[in-house]
């Protein structure tokens, strides 16, 4: 693989070239955006001046969305971990074709269109007391997406030590279940739950498929309000909305990448 | 799900040594099965229920599960699910092919910007297909940037962001990020001495492209591939963004239970819609161990 980087042909070029050309069309529509959101008057341009006007109209018009987004995502992820952690846990001391099983099921909410999922719930929770107009019925949608994320995760990082051993280790000294799974499982863990939790808060915060159809004019959230502003309002205030999503979900979204990063020469 | 409770009468006869041992191992099952048992119950009562539900109300009219067919056989829903399948598997061949080269350029090459590069082309992974959708119209809309450059270059202003061809591009954008991170993953493992064997034969560097390396990354871009057509199936908030007159079938679906309230033929449809990109990521899931995460 080293020997290659020494010719650097036309091909080299070639190859370099459409990387950047792939690279260009993922990114010069973010950074337009993101510029759309602070110019005066985007028709006009750039020239009409930067502001914040845009992204303070966004706040006056949309923080409802914006703080029941943020609220729903950490709901989200305070049951993903309570309810997911000890599920890995359980799959990974019992490896084998049951636990594949379980594995399979409980990814089938990421395989079926969220739209499926969302009717399913309607046709079956709809008409269950309030729950059709609380924001509880969102989070509900939330979990069953995001779970299988946190299970993934964690679930990989417990497969990858060996657990059994460590645990007998601690057994035979002593200690008894909660101590071991506070001192030892959940340690050892702890990447895969800091990757699960990044993954959870981020896909619940631009959560849409599933969402719209779970809404209520009183429960809207950050992309229903997105898809709101984009049908009806002026090309800045959208931009200034997808500025301010952006800047919710990039940190987790760049810890992810450092996580992935540190995690593969190990992994 | 019960089932893994069931598993632990079978192991008893495993932990006779010691009664205290014993004691502790004939814990370990019961105890497993409660640490699974909350994920178990929320994924019965709020997923297998409500499908199980949805899959009944498709068949609850009076032609029963004949239903099914009659929904399907309806010449628009037909032509949406033409179209659907049409467009994933164009945008699956496309990403796959972008996506391939670039991810194997950037396994084969360092150089400087080398990692920044990387993390720009995976960046969009996790958007909503809201945003994906805005990200078009930023491109290919009334005031985006290829209408801009073609007026000014033809002076007739190129606009497709809201159109098949929109959608297109939103489903490669969408799904260039993990394809790419799949196949750069599958080429890190490649043997490079498969390589330089084949290159000391007298292989022609497109030969190996050929022979050597595309054939072993296979299974890696068999599962990308099965993961980018489901996606492209079944996301809905691209299209919902870009137009709602895209014949797609998740717009299908969400024009049939909102605006005609024909709820029979909206589950019926999502069932169908779950049976095929279910069956896609299985495709994906038995060739491959793992696949990247789908976001919505």
């Amino acid at each position: 693989m080293t020997s290659l980087t020494h010719r650097r042909g036309w091909g080299f070029w070639l190859q370099l070239g459409f990387t950047l050309l792939v690279c260009a069309l993922l990114t010069v529509p973010m950074a337009m955006s993101m510029l759309a959101g602070l110019t005066a008057n985007y028709f006009v341009g750039l020239k009409s001046g930067l502001t914040l006007h845009w992204v303070e109209e966004v706040w006056r018009v949309y923080a409802g969305t914006i703080l029941l987004s943020l609220q729903i995502a950490v709901a989200c992820l305070a049951v993903t971990l309570v309810v997911g952690v000890p599920a890995a846990y359980a799959l990974a001391r019992r490896p084998g074709r049951l636990a594949r099983l379980v594995e399979e099921l409980l990814m089938m909410p990421v395989a079926i269109p969220g739209l499926a999922t969302a009717l399913a719930l309607i046709v079956t929770y709809g008409a269950v007391g309030d729950l059709r107009s609380s924001w509880l019925f969102i989070l509900v949608g939330h979990v069953l997406f995001t779970l299988p994320f946190m299970v993934r995760a964690v679930l990989a990082v417990m497969l990858s030590v060996d657990l059994t051993t460590l645990e007998e280790g601690a057994a035979s000294l002593g200690a008894g279940f909660i101590r071991r799974f506070r001192t030892i499982v959940l340690p050892n863990a702890r990447s895969g739950i800091l990757a699960g939790s990044l993954m959870v808060l981020t896909l619940s915060v631009g959560e849409f498929n599933l969402t719209w159809l779970l809404h209520t004019p009183l429960t809207k959230t950050l992309p229903v309000g997105l898809a709101d502003s984009y049908a009806s309002l002026r090309i800045e205030i959208g931009s200034a909305y997808t500025l301010v999503f952006f800047l919710m979900i990039v940190p987790s979204l760049i810890l992810l990448q450092g996580l992935a990063r540190h995690g593969r020469p190990s992994a | 799900m019960s089932a893994c409770v069931q598993h632990g009468p079978g192991d008893l006869p495993r932990s006779a040594a010691s009664p205290r041992a014993g004691r502790r191992r004939m814990g370990e099952p019961l105890r497993l099965a409660a640490l699974l048992a909350p994920a178990a119950i929320l994924f019965a009562a709020f997923f297998l229920l409500p499908l199980v539900r949805l899959i009944a109300i498709g068949a609850g009219g009076p032609q029963g599960w004949a239903a099914y067919l009659t929904t399907l056989a309806d010449p628009g829903h037909l032509d949406s699910l033409a179209s659907t399948l049409a467009l994933s598997a164009g945008v699956t061949a496309v990403t796959l092919a972008v996506s391939t080269v670039a991810g194997l350029f950037l396994v084969r090459h360092r150089f400087p910007g080398h990692a920044l590069l990387v993390a720009l082309l995976t960046f969009p992974l996790a958007f909503p297909g809201v945003v994906i959708g805005f990200m078009v119209i930023m491109l290919a809309g009334r005031q985006g940037l290829i209408g801009t450059v073609t007026q000014a270059l033809t002076g007739g202003k190129l606009v497709f962001a809201y159109s098949m061809a929109g959608l297109f591009l939103g489903y490669v954008y969408f799904s260039i990020p993990r394809v790419i991170l799949t196949v750069m993953a599958a080429a890190e493992k490649l043997d490079p001495r498969l390589e330089e064997a084949a290159r000391s034969l007298g292989a022609s560097p497109w030969r190996v492209v050929a022979d050597v390396i595309l054939p072993a990354l296979k299974p890696a871009l068999i599962s990308a591939g099965a993961l980018c057509f489901a996606t492209s199936m079944g996301a809905f908030g691209t299209a919902f963004t870009l137009a709602t007159r895209i014949n797609v079938l998740p717009m299908t679906i969400y024009t049939e239970f909102t605006l005609q309230a024909n709820i029979a033929a909206a589950a019926a449809l999502s069932v169908l819609l779950g049976l095929i990109t279910w069956a896609a990521l299985a495709v994906a899931r038995s060739v491959a161990g793992t696949s990247v995460a789908a976001a919505g």
